[in-house]
């Protein structure tokens, strides 16, 4: 039923739209965490709270994305992992300490909470830092220079303040007074500096990679690749006249911000996909070059098309039960 | 080379060995927890309730370090070992796909629903959600074990260009040692889980506990252990027929089979020594390795002369296996006379308390030692007989991977001290501060009817 060369851009589709999914999810639950404020113990409870539900299958999304690189194009998995080696081990790190931090904080004494407190906002900057400082170096084609590491970092920081973006806007939509206002402060904040951050990877990817130059000059294709940054910055502007405006009365279009920048994300994800698409390892290896036996594909693919919607099914039923402002976080 | 590939191994072992802690809890402990739930729903009783509570907190926690260590694994791959995914993808890759689209979205999904959700859904949608986190574990391990068992027992593929394809995928994912591991390390599962609750509860009582739910608790492991421990026996002892049958090499390093011999002895103790190929000191029961793996007093065993170059070493197989069955034995043991006394007087002694607190973690070392037998024993391989260990190990420099596997094991060190001090604190805590009525202090079951407003 599907070619064998047809799988290939399916596969790489999948792996794009879980790697999107989890910026979105996982990028809430890690921006809510690099925000932490360590000296308002109530607001800490608050925010803790209203990522408590979902962080865990928020970070299932990097399993799946890791994964599906595995399974469909094993030779990029081993050729980008052993690139990014040490960058990757530390972000595993990170992942590790804040995952546990977010259990150990709720069950033991209480002056080892503000500790493990400290943990959890620390692994989720070094999570964030790491995973830009990938995406940096994945970029540069993993070249080994100043410049490159210097890119590299630039992306780490801006991938950090695009993840607190949307954690605040997170924010904003599940809290309510002191808290809101405080997150509306912060989402401006970062706002603006995502807005710098994009623009830098607007002039330096095309500069680094000839492939992505020709794509974003040459017509037609450069007349739809430069509405996406367009798009971007018209979005980021908007962004920030609606967070002036907040809190509304009745708490009127909380839910905004957080919209705008799932939009904003969505959209720089668009510009990064289709200036490296049908690269899998930029200037080196094709989508098509790196799959898998096309009969294994067809296997997971199956699979795959039967219980994503059902995945999807059940995230959103969980979301609707978690519906609403953020109350006290029990076990139970 | 030599240093990256045995850093690499290290590594791996570490990881695995750290991971595998938190499921082999996790994977029979939320069984219980389904069990807990079903008994309150059904007799609303909140003192099941109130066993709920405190166990489904070990289990967020125990969950959450399963799930973050294991995603380390799923890098490993491509980070010390691209050989495996370059030659064995196509097996591999749909198998650890299937267990992430399958069962991790699930589990974490619901669980969610499990740990948050008791006062915002009905209470049988909350058992319905905690009975698919259980299934969700479950059918991770039935993924992750047939892949394993199929590394070890490797079927329904054919080699095109020194690459392996897939030919028949019910061949692969029901290969000839999976159905036996499978149930092996369920089974392990549910010993470790209930070793830990009835050890917590006995821990709890020890120090002065007089509610009803750490009894309740403690009784539940108990029975399970006392039926789980010696069914694992007998599973085990099937298990290890099937690993004659197919990884022969195995079995001859496990029991010190040096040369082939008919009538071979069992060696309950000794000292391997590879160089001379002897077993110094060996204590043996004469025939009864044979009869024991053949049914036969007289029945040939294969020793590992036949396998020269090709068999793993002697000496982690032979202890390893000792270290397991012996830990096994005492558990058989512990849950039998534990279980007699509370049979007998529906309360544990002293000693019974303290030998139940002194195997609350017994099952982690049966189980590493179980998986240090089984893996080390496919060596050299990586999957027998067609991927060799060291042909699959990366080329990154060796400082890296020395680098990142300190990392890794400070980590772990203060992850598992904390993770076992909040354990023990949680049942300390929970012996002063857990809310309880009047009725529930007494030893008798007086179950009353459902009341809306107890013990949620």
């Amino acid at each position: 039923m599907f070619a064998d060369a047809t799988l290939a851009t399916i596969f790489v589709g999948l792996m794009g739209l879980s790697v999107l999914i989890y910026a979105v999810l996982d990028g809430y639950d890690l921006g809510v965490g690099i925000l932490l404020p360590l000296e308002n113990e109530n607001q800490k409870d608050q925010m803790i709270a209203s990522i408590g539900p979902f962080w865990d299958a928020n970070e299932t999304w990097l399993v799946l994305a890791v994964g599906l690189l595995l399974i469909a194009f094993p030779t990029a998995h081993s050729i980008i992992l052993k690139a990014l080696y040490l960058p990757a081990s530390i972000m595993l790190i990170g992942l590790i300490l804040r995952g546990v931090a977010f259990d150990f904080r709720a069950k033991v004494k209480q002056t080892r909470k503000a500790t493990w407190d400290k943990v959890f906002k620390a692994g989720s900057l070094i999570t964030s830092c790491c995973q830009g400082f990938m995406l940096g170096m994945y970029v540069m084609g993993f070249e080994h220079s100043l410049a490159a590491y210097l890119f590299s970092f630039l992306s780490a920081i801006g991938v950090t303040m695009g993840y607190a973006m949307i954690g605040s806007a997170w924010l904003i939509l599940k809290t309510s007074g002191e808290l809101q206002l405080r997150a509306i402060g912060w989402a401006r904040w970062c706002g603006r500096l995502a807005f710098v951050g994009i623009i830098g990877v607007c002039i330096v990817n095309p500069l680094i990679n000839d492939f992505v130059l020709e794509r974003w000059t040459q017509m037609p294709t450069a007349f739809f690749i430069s509405a996406i940054p367009a798009l971007c910055f018209i979005l980021l502007v908007l962004n920030d006249r609606v967070l002036n405006t907040l809190p509304l009365p009745q708490d009127k279009g909380c839910w905004l911000p957080f919209m705008l920048t799932v939009i904003i994300f969505i959209c720089c994800f668009a510009g990064l996909a289709l200036s490296f698409f049908p690269w899998v390892v930029p200037g080196q290896l094709t989508i098509w070059q790196a799959a898998s036996a096309p009969d294994s594909l067809r296997f997971i693919l199956w699979g795959a098309l039967i219980v994503i919607p059902c995945i999807l099914a059940y995230t959103i039923f969980s979301y609707r039960i978690f519906w609403g402002k953020v109350e006290d976080l029990r076990y139970y | 080379m030599a240093d990256v590939f045995m850093l690499s191994r290290i590594q791996f072992a570490a990881n695995i060995s750290f991971h595998i802690l938190f499921p082999s809890i996790s994977i029979g402990l939320v069984w219980l927890l389904c069990y807990f739930k079903v008994r309150y729903d059904l007799s609303g009783h909140p003192v099941w309730m109130r066993a709920y509570r405190f166990w489904v907190k070990v289990f967020a926690l125990t969950f959450a370090m399963g799930v973050v260590s294991g995603i380390t694994m799923s890098f490993q791959f491509g980070t010390n070992w691209p050989g495996f995914m370059e030659k064995v993808g196509n097996v591999a890759g749909p198998l650890l796909g299937y267990e992430v689209l399958t069962a991790f979205f699930m589990e974490a999904t619901f669980l969610g629903i499990m740990l948050f959700a008791f006062n915002k859904v009905p209470s049988w949608l909350h058992t319905l959600a905690t009975c698919i986190v259980a299934v969700g574990t479950s059918l991770s391990a039935f993924w992750i074990l047939s892949l394993n068992s199929w590394m070890q027992t490797p079927a329904g593929v054919e080699v095109i260009d020194g690459v392996v394809h897939a030919k028949d995928w019910m061949a692969i994912i029901f290969n000839p040692s999976f159905p036996y591991r499978l149930v092996h390390m369920l089974i392990a599962s549910g010993i470790t889980a209930s070793f830990l609750v009835a050890g917590l509860s006995a821990y709890r009582i020890y120090r002065g506990d007089d509610k009803k739910a750490p009894r309740l608790t403690l009784k539940a492991g108990v029975f399970m252990a006392a039926i789980l421990a010696p069914l694992q026996a007998f599973v085990g002892d099937m298990h290890g027929l099937n690993t004659l049958e197919h990884q022969p090499q195995k079995i001859a390093a496990i029991e010190g089979v040096w040369h082939t011999e008919k009538g071979a002895p069992l060696v309950l103790f000794g000292f391997p020594d590879e160089d001379t190929k002897t077993t110094h000191f060996a204590l043996e029961v004469p025939n009864m390795a044979s009869l024991i793996l053949t049914h036969d007093p007289e029945g040939e065993l294969r020793g590992l002369n036949e396998f020269e170059g090709e068999h793993p070493p002697v000496k982690p197989l032979f202890f390893g296996f000792r270290i397991m069955v012996g830990v096994g034995m005492l558990m058989i043991a512990v849950a039998w006379f534990c279980a007699w006394q509370l049979w007998r007087r529906d309360d544990l002694s002293r000693l019974g308390l303290k030998a139940l607190i002194g195997m609350t973690f017994s099952g982690w070392v049966a189980t590493l030692a179980g998986w240090y037998v089984t893996e080390v024993g496919r060596q050299p391989y990586l999957v027998s007989g067609i991927l060799r260990t060291a042909d699959a190990v990366t080329d990154i420099p060796p400082a890296n991977v020395g680098f990142t596997l300190s990392l890794y094991l400070i980590t772990y060190a203060v992850l598992l001290t904390a993770y076992l001090r909040t354990l023990f604190l949680m049942a300390r805590r929970s012996v002063e501060i857990e809310e309880i009525q009047l009725h529930e202090r007494s030893k008798q079951r007086n179950f009353i009817p459902r009341d809306v407003n107890q013990g949620v």
